[in-house]
């Protein structure tokens, strides 16, 4: 009996979310007395014996070139067997696109209970009850897995990544890696931008920005916090900012430390995909704007004016 | 070409959420339902498309519910689709509707599997992948772009930190999000179409859900908004820095 962490890498690096998620395991752990582990596929660049600072005691790592590059089908083949071997009874991903990619096959292929989007620890009291995000972040379902294995699927920033002393252990694995059926033509990556879905920080603008041109004061104030940028829906939908960008019931739902909102109504669609933001800040120059019902510090003013303002006081700050 | 597009209900994305007997059911008192819009917008409409490049292409739409979900599967024919499959349970849990799902399409041997990226309601983005599983399929999640030449799919999906191009032979299971399809409303002929267009019922086969939902909750109210004068946002700064501590 043990937890598994997926260890998540993306161009041989090992992603925030993932310290989130080897945290999360290692408690589990603790919690029912057992032990966490971590599995990493594919070519790392980054020290994996430095995860025993989230807690993890061994790291499975299948260095194997033919696992670079995600595949669920593979990854999951993959995964299965080392679930098996290790004896592990509860596996934790982030909830992330790959963690989606491959979570839900690896539930089919082990008949394991999984849980997509958990914001808390499981309760263990009475079953195995893990609180998740549903509705679109409106509210929480706490949902019992029932099966022997156990999948849980982390949300981003919804659990500390706290360090600790600790070295873990590294074991080369060997497994079978079978053919893809999937042929990668080209990744695209996007660099020098902080990835929304974990951000910490996100600076957001709508339709009160006027225009694409405009989008300067966003991307400064973002770059002078080290945030990620996005919009509201008719943002991307009228093409001034990209698709990826857009938060909200239909785009992507985050939930970081800090959300500004720059020029956005506050749309209750919009709402959705940001309220579990721990801090809203709102600035628009419309006082009615619905936003600032949502909202833990607002400025009722013209962005244009303010937000270059906001930016020179983070520099001051920040120093 | 055979396409299986599978269709959820949902709660509207304005509607009011809130919770009965004692927490445990979501409240549809004056809840008005909708198609998931991630399968309708995204998933059924690329169906549609494809169907108009090639006419020969067949659509079926699945949707695992009870009967009264009859009325959404029909707003979804009058979009487009030949006929609608109903598996005749109320859905237990994700795994428990991939298997309904998968087990339809067993049956019926299709080319290709469209779902919209995840459902509005339980956040899950799991149906796509089970399916796949279940078919022992590849399966392609989160679609900004979907190709068809021949029997060869080309794919642009979105991957952590950005966005991969993949090409797969079909059969294929792929989740859609906005970018595959532009979005639109049915017109009069599609809606007077979709009442006469089959609707079949099928009987659920016998699965065993491996979760199950205990309890809901609503977040705490928020306390209330702090406003800082226009003329002084360096205060906006002091506050997050000093107060809510996350700069």
């Amino acid at each position: 009996m043990s937890v598994l962490v997926f260890i998540d890498q993306s161009e041989g690096h090992i992603k925030k979310s993932s310290f989130e998620a080897a945290a999360y395991g290692a408690k589990i752990a603790e919690q029912s007395g057992t032990t966490a582990n971590g599995i990493v596929l594919g070519k790392v660049n980054d020290d994996l014996a430095a995860l025993g600072k989230y807690g993890l005691k061994t790291i499975y790592h299948a260095d194997d070139d033919k696992l670079n590059q995600l595949d669920d089908e593979v990854y999951t083949a993959v995964l299965a067997g080392v679930v098996k071997s290790s004896g592990s009874n509860v596996v934790v991903f982030s909830n992330n696109f790959n963690g989606k990619a491959v979570a839900p096959r690896l539930s089919a292929r082990l008949q394991a209970g999984l849980v997509a989007g958990a914001v808390a620890l499981p309760d263990i009291t009475n079953g195995f009850v893990v609180k998740k995000s549903v509705f679109s972040g409106k509210a929480f379902a706490n949902i019992e897995i029932k099966t022997d294995i156990k999948i849980i699927s982390l949300n981003a920033n919804a659990y500390k990544a706290e360090t600790r002393e600790g070295i873990a252990a590294i074991e080369k694995i060997t497994p079978e890696v079978p053919v893809r059926k999937v042929t990668v033509k080209g990744v695209e990556v996007l660099k020098g931008e902080v990835p929304l879905a974990e951000a910490e920080i996100v600076v957001s603008g709508g339709r009160g920005l006027k225009g694409p041109e405009n989008w300067g004061i966003v991307t400064d104030l973002a770059q002078a916090l080290g945030a990620a940028t996005a919009c509201s829906r008719p943002v991307s939908d009228s093409g001034w900012r990209p698709h990826h960008e857009h938060v909200g019931q239909t785009g992507l739902a985050v939930a970081p430390n800090l959300y500004i909102a720059i020029g956005i109504s506050g749309a209750i669609q919009h709402l959705a995909g940001v309220n579990r933001s721990k801090v809203i800040v709102v600035i628009n120059k419309d006082p009615e704007a619905p936003f600032f019902k949502a909202a833990d510090y607002g400025i009722i003013g013209d962005a244009f004016e303010v937000v270059p303002k906001i930016t020179e006081a983070v520099k001051k700050l920040k120093g | 070409m055979k396409i299986l597009v599978c269709i959820s209900k949902t709660p509207d994305t304005t509607a009011k959420i809130a919770f009965t007997d004692n927490s445990t059911k979501f409240d549809e008192n004056g809840v008005q339902f909708i198609l998931n819009p991630y399968d309708e917008w995204y998933a059924l409409v690329r169906a549609i498309e494809l169907k108009e490049k090639d006419p020969s292409t067949i659509i079926h739409l699945i949707h695992v519910g009870p009967a009264e979900n009859d009325a959404i599967i029909r707003k979804a024919l009058a979009l487009g689709g030949d006929e609608a499959i109903r598996v005749n349970t109320t859905p237990a849990d994700d795994y428990s509707v991939a298997a309904q799902i998968a087990a339809v399409a067993k049956e019926n041997q299709y080319d290709l599997i469209f779902t919209g990226k995840e459902t509005i309601d339980y956040n899950g983005a799991s149906i796509g992948g089970m399916v796949a599983e279940l078919l022992g399929m590849p399966y392609i999640s989160f679609a900004t772009k979907f190709e068809l030449a021949g029997t060869t799919a080309t794919v642009i999906r979105e991957i952590e930190g950005g966005a991969e191009t993949d090409e797969v032979a079909l059969p294929l299971v792929v989740s859609c999000q906005a970018g595959v399809a532009e979005q639109r409303i049915p017109n009069m002929r599609g809606i007077m179409g979709a009442r006469t267009k089959p609707l079949k019922v099928t009987e659920p086969i016998n699965i065993e859900p491996l979760t199950s939902v205990k309890s809901f909750e609503l977040p705490a109210p928020k306390q209330g908004v702090k406003m800082v004068p226009a003329d002084t946002p360096e205060e906006l700064v002091r506050l997050l820095h000093e107060e809510a501590k996350v700069i």
